[in-house]
């Protein structure tokens, strides 16, 4: 497996990049705060990212796709973590489609996919339900009720959850709070009877939501996948979406590190540019370090979704590794990324602090470094 | 069947059949070998392996064969690699001549220097020292002061290196020498070839802390030199210097890559791997039951990996197969990361790993403990770990030097 990206990846990257910078720029995110955007995201920007097939970019010919592969999904990530973007993309499409996919059935897929890969349908997740994230809790319950499900509970940091029209719910039928087994997943209209959804505004201004469930009653189609063996698609994917968002994280740190050398260049005391002196010199130079191995797993990471030699056990290594590793750099780089520019950086006229807060939120996203470090030692078995 | 894989099968066929028994169980350190006029095998098959090996020219798998190499393309080098470690293969040779001068002697030597040494580097018959740092030149090593004076078709040598690598167990020596004194420090740097068996050359083992003694301080006296033997132009060898230490980092770099299947290799498995070590010397079963030790090894063996990938895709990335200025953020993050394995190996092993000597150890305890110190020399031989940062922060990104801005003022 290449670690190098191919001609095709490569013209596909360049082409999100002045997509990114022409059309969404950070000035966008300022602008969706600014004004308390209803949605959250620019609808015109994500026409045009479902004009240009990023959508269905990792999704199957026969549903609309594209069959680019993760691969591609993950330099437009890596582009759009450079601007921040905020749209579906993570939500609907890594997470949701990629679940769907993996989960659901023959009917469920033609009948969603395609929508989903021309922006018409949005789809969220729902997981956590508690502040720190554990896949493996959930409380949340699904009783069979003839042939519907009833559905009581609650989860947080539902990521679009307020704009999605469907949402995926983890819930439980059976077993223990923090058993796999007895896991199950339903897809619920975001109108259904019983369904609270409360947005959350978040320090990043990234779409988050919380959910109550009161009695939701779901039809029995709506069940992803068999009774009680939600656990493992939901796994699998789990590690799609932590390497597309590491693939994100990569992007933002990138573009903050890039930032902080220009302004060495720039900045100028004791009569000289700041850059020359070597306790930044050297910091720089160890960023530039950890950013380059930050680079290499989420390659070698995003190959591994694409490549069918690998197991689901090789990939869910290579998603720790990538995750605890992005988590890392992300939090060492996006504070060098203010210290570094001294008291500019703590303006809010000045973009780097919506770095800082995007990498907290990323962090704290499906796993930090410290969930990682301890799922990468449990399956190496240690 | 593409070339790449009839490659692959041939190879594989002609390992199994030469590849002896005993080459393909762990190395040993005392077994390892250097080559040399006076090479001595502790262990027979070393020698039958490094002929086998040395005769189809894969000690250097991918130099010319005009000079004895093996003549391979990139990928088919790394089909050998891969097939080498498949069965295990322990490395045939190991010289500097074959990571340090081979590679800028094909770059900058002429046909005859070319044809003199590098078939000797492939077959191991000439071991080679590193005559670059002086007691007065270490980072600042374009300071040197030894000096070439040309007399008739020689050069008179004179002055003294320090910390010269096996300097009293080596054949020859490429070394750095002052020819002209008048010009800025780097532009009066050549690069000098000499046999160490040249009158006036003497050597002094120095001890380091791991208690061994690698290393040397070496002394010339009016030594004589065939001008012929100047590697390069005259007062050119700061180039060649410079490239000769990229390779050298690139070779230094992979101490921070894990050997075989655990994090350092070896016969058993209690310090094969950190986390066998730290269960074993803890009576675990299933897993680190110090919950502070066990992430301290997880975040060192993600790192450790990601550096693997980091390597790697370096490789890839770099064409023309020459390593660039990434050869110091390589070196210098795998040297980090060997210091850190070791650290751990520490705390894993507890007082088992600071041993000296006696019964109460296994040998690959007290290795460990040997290995530990000799570590904590990665970060200086070489370039030290701040150079390396220096050369990353100036040549990678571009930063300006603080020392020619004073320079300027
Ligand atoms: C919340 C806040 C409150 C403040 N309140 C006040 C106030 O009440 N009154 C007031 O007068 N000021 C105030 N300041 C300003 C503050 O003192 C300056 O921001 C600070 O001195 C740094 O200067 P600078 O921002 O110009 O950064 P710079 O000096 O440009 O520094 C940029 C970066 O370069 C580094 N750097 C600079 N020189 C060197 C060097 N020689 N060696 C190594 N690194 C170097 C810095 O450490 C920093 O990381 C405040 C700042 C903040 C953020
Ligand atoms: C095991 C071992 C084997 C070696 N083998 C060889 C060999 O075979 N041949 C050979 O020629 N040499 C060899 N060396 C020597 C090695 O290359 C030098 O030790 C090294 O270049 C450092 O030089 P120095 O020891 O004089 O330290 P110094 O240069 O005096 O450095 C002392 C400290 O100051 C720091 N420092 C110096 N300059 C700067 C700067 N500009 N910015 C920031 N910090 C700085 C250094 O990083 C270091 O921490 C070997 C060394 C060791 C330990």
């Amino acid at each position: 497996m290449s670690l190098v990206l191919t001609e095709d990846q490569q013209l596909l990257k360049d082409s999100a990049k002045n997509f990114c910078q022409q059309n969404a720029p950070i000035s966008v995110l300022r602008k969706l705060r600014d004004e308390k955007s209803e949605r959250g995201y620019d609808e015109a920007v994500w026409q045009q990212m479902v004009e240009l097939g990023w959508p269905g970019m990792a999704v199957a010919e026969e549903h609309g796709g594209f069959e680019f592969g993760y691969a591609g999904l993950g330099v437009v990530l890596e582009e759009s973590g450079r601007t921040l973007v905020n749209s579906p993309l993570i939500a609907s499409v890594l997470f949701g489609a990629s679940l769907l996919s993996e989960a659901g059935s023959a009917e469920q897929k033609s009948a969603l996919l395609p929508k989903v890969v021309s922006g018409e349908l949005l789809l969220a997740v729902a997981i956590d339900e508690a502040p720190v994230h554990n896949p493996q809790h959930i409380n949340t319950s699904a009783r069979k009720d003839g042939d519907h499900y009833i559905l009581d509970g609650e989860k947080s940091f539902v990521l679009d959850g307020h704009i999605a029209n469907k949402l995926i719910i983890v819930a439980r039928t059976e077993g223990d709070v923090e058993s796999t087994a007895g896991v199950s997943l339903f897809l619920v209209d975001s109108d259904a009877q019983g369904l609270d959804i409360q947005r959350t505004l978040m320090v990043d201004n990234r779409n988050a939501a919380r959910l109550t469930l009161q009695q939701v009653k779901v039809p029995v189609e709506s069940l992803l996948g068999g009774e009680g063996a939600g656990f493992e698609a939901l796994d699998r994917v789990l590690d799609i979406v932590r390497i597309g968002v590491a693939a994100e994280m990569l992007g933002s740190a990138t573009e903050v590190f890039e930032r902080i050398v220009d302004y060495l260049k720039q900045r100028e005391q004791f009569g000289v540019q700041i850059g020359s002196f070597q306790a930044l010199q050297h910091r720089a130079a160890e960023m530039y370090s950890e950013l380059e191995l930050c680079k290499s797993v989420v390659r070698a990471a995003v190959g591994a979704l694409d490549d069918d030699s690998k197991s689901t056990e090789d990939r869910a290594k290579m998603a720790s590794l990538a995750k605890a590793k992005l988590c890392e750099v992300s939090e060492l780089i996006s504070n060098e990324g203010i210290q570094m520019h001294g008291g500019i950086g703590m303006t809010d006229e000045f973009d780097i602090g919506f770095f800082i807060k995007r990498a907290r939120a990323a962090q704290q996203f499906l796993g930090d470094a410290a969930f990682h470090r301890n799922r990468y030692a449990s399956l190496h078995n240690f | 069947m593409t070339t790449l894989e009839a490659f692959r099968d041939s190879t594989r066929t002609w390992l199994e059949e030469n590849c002896p028994p005993s080459m393909r169980t762990p190395m040993i350190p005392e077994e390892i070998v250097w080559g040399g006029r006076d090479v001595e095998y502790v262990n027979p098959e070393s020698k039958l392996w490094l002929d086998r090996m040395a005769e189809k020219g894969w000690t250097c798998p991918t130099w010319p064969q005009e000079y004895g190499g093996g003549g391979l393309s990139k990928d088919e080098a790394s089909v050998l690699k891969d097939e080498l470690s498949r069965i295990n293969a322990r490395i045939a040779l190991t010289s500097f001549g074959i990571s340090m001068l081979g590679p800028v002697l094909l770059e900058y030597g002429t046909h005859e220097q070319k044809m003199e040494h590098i078939p000797k580097i492939v077959r191991g018959e000439i071991r080679w020292c590193q005559g670059y740092s002086e007691p007065g030149a270490g980072s600042d090593l374009a300071s040197l002061g030894t000096k070439a004076i040309l007399d008739g078709d020689d050069y008179i040598v004179n002055g003294s290196k320090v910390w010269t690598s096996y300097a009293d167990k080596a054949d020859w020596i490429f070394c750095l020498v002052r020819t002209d004194f008048e010009v800025p420090k780097h532009s009066g740097i050549s690069f000098l070839l000499f046999d160490m068996k040249s009158e006036g050359v003497t050597t002094k083992p120095i001890q380091l802390i791991s208690g061994s003694s690698p290393f040397c301080e070496t002394f010339f006296d009016n030594v004589r030199v065939p001008a012929s033997q100047l590697m390069g132009r005259l007062n050119e060898g700061w180039t060649i210097a410079k490239r000769l230490l990229q390779h050298e980092r690139t070779m230094i770099s992979g101490f921070g890559l894990a050997s075989g299947q655990g994090d350092r290799g070896g016969t058993t498995s209690t310090t094969a791997s950190l986390e066998g070590a730290a269960m074993h010397y803890r009576g675990d079963k299933e897993r680190i039951s110090d919950p502070v030790l066990r992430d301290q090894i997880a975040q060192f063996k993600i790192d450790s990996e990601a550096f693997a990938f980091t390597s790697q895709r370096s490789l890839e990335e770099s064409k023309q197969g020459g390593p660039n200025a990434t050869s110091s953020m390589l070196k210098y993050y795998g040297c980090e990361l060997n210091k850190r394995r070791y650290e751990l190996f520490l705390k894993a092993m507890g007082s088992q790993a600071l041993g000296w000597e006696g019964d109460s150890f296994e040998a690959e305890e007290l290795q460990v403990t040997r290995e530990w110190l000799r570590s904590k020399a990665n970060s200086i031989e070489g370039g030290t770990l701040e150079v390396q940062l220096n050369i990353v922060a100036k040549r990678v990104l571009g930063l300006p030097d603080m020392l020619s801005l004073a320079n300027k003022k």
